[in-house]
């Protein structure tokens, strides 16, 4: 799966990010030491649940975020650039053709007042030099590619004109209208339902394996995560508290927080739980995150070196933050698991 | 749970419907009708949880509130205890609107900012003066209690609370009428799936604990199955499928039930087996304009002659369920049952059944496609 220990350099390499924002009292980290790699062709995932720092994480690597208060540190280099260095112009040069963005809502990514066909021609005609009429075709074609039925017509159709699943496709046209080697993709299923998604997560698929496009997914859904990522990112209060190839967080997670994640979701088949194992409480806020581990006032297993930094494990590609014992986990992770005398949250 | 087959149902729906009429002028005639609730005929037993799923436009929640009748229904029966309410004016309807109760999916829009936590939650309890005045703040507290939270949250204001703690403020509201039946609609979608579990854990606590009655509707069927003792699924406003749980999320009889358990995305492991996954295409039509045979037939996999031109009807199969579909999958021969309980191989060995769901690409017709989307080995990545 991971090919030749990356020979090639990476396509992105981002390396000990921190972002944070200026309050009016003080200076709140949003993410802190975000490091990952992302391979030609590879999708990568962070999964968390909402206020873990993933959307600030991906708007600061596509400079996306407010420059007068918001301090970003580290490194973010983009086949050999350092992003971070650039300037908002040359960075409005990759964003968009080199880098792909699908927002999460389809009805904010695209202005009510112009037809879909004008939205994909204008940005086709900032990135590339190409006739009005060459544009069109262009988006005609693009169109055609994320399944849109009708191409030719749906050109002249306003965002409201179309249902949700339509309008998602057609962002996904306007960010592959330059075809980038990077699409970077917010939650770009949850406001879809099943069936759609379905379709979509099938054409992002496709994509990949047709033009080699790299993604990185951006989701809470892990159902979603199982099945299209080659490796992801747990984040959680801002860190990333594991991460590892797919197969392995879903066989062997090793944080407690994960191990929650998984088993908050209702099995589609066998037995059925009396009760959903869940995890008590609620994401703390940034302006008042736990000294030590981030996860410790919500994890069932903390202990006194819970208030320290947690030290990081690691075995191969995989990687989590936290101070039990790996010889411990198994039998903890059969607390979560198989719930015994499981207390009301 | 408790409640023998024998005593009257709680909810019994009979042929409802809600319709609109839009585009409409001054003109006498004009307009278009929508049948947001299509003939929709459903029983809910006291102490059961029914389970109302489907996509996003398909009415369910339009059907949750005319079974509430917070709409007015435009026709069929609805009766509650036995009661017909199907046109009971809003006065008349008034005891019984505190025994159904309804909790909405976004719990910050359902509650006035302005007011303190135990205002919002007294003041249904004034509107029906079922407690004294000096009662309420012991109920206050119990309610607090019941739902998990501390008592001192009821001098607080709704911005105060993260979702989940808001859904839990709903669900005390909708608990101080001492409801017998409770429409959930949505109450979990907007939560982190964490705090997601610990309000679905609520639900089925609360639920045995006050005897309750649920409809509970969402789009996650993962949530539905785990929660609904009853299951009905709804495509463009009619159910087309409708039984115990187990068995239509086991062993969906209906290719809609069936497209829609594939759809959800699982984790590459877990999928293993089930190597194949119908993928519907397009979007469902319009309910304005919905095909004249089955509603499902323009996406449907196995669509045939007869369902382009013929309506099915919901008609009750040998195994205790109900499918509107002309060939439904026949309740079965089912050695797969034992398959799935060790590791959910079951899609699989049902889909077989479906004879034609495995249509490759040439065989699309023009209007239905089956896109079959192989599980390909792993060497696809690079």
């Amino acid at each position: 799966m991971n090919a030749a220990s990356h020979e090639p350099a990476p396509l992105l390499d981002v390396a000990g990010l921190t972002v944070s924002f200026a309050t009016e009292w003080a200076l709140v980290p949003v993410v802190t030491g975000l490091s990952f790699k992302v391979g030609h062709g590879e999708i990568v995932s962070i999964v968390g649940e909402s206020g873990a720092g993933k959307t600030v994480a991906l708007l600061s690597v596509l400079g996306l975020t407010d420059r007068r208060n918001t301090k970003i540190e580290g490194s973010v280099t983009f086949r050999g650039r350092s992003l971070l260095d650039l300037s908002e112009r040359e960075m409005r040069q990759i964003r968009g053709r080199e880098i792909g963005f699908i927002a999460q809502n389809p009805m904010t990514a695209l202005t009510p007042v112009h037809t879909i066909g004008w939205q994909i021609e204008e940005q086709i005609r900032v990135h590339l030099n190409l006739s009005r009429a060459a544009a069109r075709r262009r988006a005609a074609e693009l169109l055609d590619e994320v399944g849109l039925p009708n191409p030719a017509k749906a050109l002249d159709l306003y965002p409201h004109q179309l249902s949700g699943g339509m309008r998602q496709r057609a962002v996904i046209a306007m960010a592959l209208s330059c075809n980038p080697s990077l699409l970077v993709a917010d939650e770009p299923t949850t406001a879809l339902d099943v069936t759609v998604q379905a379709q979509v997560l099938e054409l992002l698929r496709r994509l990949r394996l047709d033009f080699g496009l790299s993604i990185i997914l951006v989701t809470h859904d892990l159902g979603v995560v199982g099945e299209m990522a080659d490796r992801v990112l747990v984040m959680y209060a801002g860190r990333v508290v594991e991460r590892g190839p797919t197969d392995v967080i879903f066989d062997d997670p090793w944080h407690p927080y994960t191990w929650g994640l998984l088993a908050s979701i209702p099995p589609l088949h066998g037995q059925r739980a009396m009760r959903l194992a869940s995890i008590p409480g609620t994401p703390p806020s940034f302006t008042a995150l736990p000294k030590g581990c981030g996860f410790a006032p919500r994890c069932r297993f903390r202990f006194e070196p819970c208030a320290e930094t947690p030290p990081r494990h690691e075995q191969g590609e995989h990687a989590a933050l936290c101070f039990i014992d790996s010889s411990d986990r198994p039998r903890l992770r059969e607390q979560i698991l198989y719930p015994s005398s499981d207390r009301v949250a | 749970m408790s409640a023998d087959s024998t005593a009257v149902p709680l909810v019994e729906a009979e042929g409802l419907t809600k319709r609109y009429l839009i585009d409409r002028t001054i003109m006498p005639g004009s307009g278009r009708t929508l049948y947001a609730v299509d003939g929709v005929s459903l029983t809910v037993r006291s102490g059961e949880t029914l389970g109302l799923v489907g996509e996003s436009g398909c009415g369910k929640s339009t059907l949750g509130c005319c079974l509430t009748r917070l709409y007015d229904i435009d026709g069929g029966t609805l009766r509650f205890e036995g009661m017909d309410i199907t046109k009971l004016s809003r006065r008349e309807l008034r005891p019984f609107r505190r025994r159904m109760q309804m909790i909405f999916q976004d719990p910050s829009a359902s509650l006035n900012p302005r007011r303190r936590i135990g205002d919002l939650i007294a003041e249904p309890l004034h509107v029906h003066g079922i407690r004294s005045r000096a009662d309420i703040p012991a109920r206050l507290r119990e309610l607090m209690d019941l739902v998990g939270l501390p008592a001192s949250y009821l001098e607080r204001y709704p911005h105060e609370f993260s979702g989940g703690q808001r859904q839990r403020i709903g669900i005390a509201r909708a608990l101080a009428m001492e409801p017998s039946l409770i429409v959930a609609d949505e109450p979990v979608s907007a939560l982190d799936v964490s705090v997601q579990a610990q309000i679905v854990n609520l639900f089925t606590e609360l639920r045995e604990r006050l005897s309750l009655t649920y409809i509970f509707i969402a789009h996650d069927l993962a949530v539905v199955r785990h929660v609904s003792t009853r299951t009905a699924v709804m495509y463009l406003g009619s159910i087309v499928e409708t039984g115990p749980a187990d068995l239509i999320f086991d062993r969906p009889a209906h290719p809609y039930t069936e497209a829609l358990l594939s759809a959800i995305p699982a984790p590459r492991a877990r999928r293993a087996e089930a190597s194949e996954r119908i993928i519907l295409r397009g979007d469902p039509p319009s309910p304005l304009d919905p095909p004249v045979g089955c509603k499902f037939s323009t996406r449907c996999p196995v669509v045939s002659e007869r369902c382009r031109s013929e309506r099915p009807q919901l008609r009750p199969l040998s195994d205790g369920r109900s499918v509107a579909c002309h060939f439904p999958r026949p309740a079965s021969q089912d050695a797969s049952a034992h398959l799935h309980a060790s590791h959910g191989k079951m899609l699989v060995e049902n889909r077989t059944s479906i004879g034609g769901t495995r249509l490759s690409r040439s065989e699309r017709t023009s209007q239905t496609e089956s896109m079959v989307d192989g599980h390909p080995p792993p060497e696809r990545y690079r």
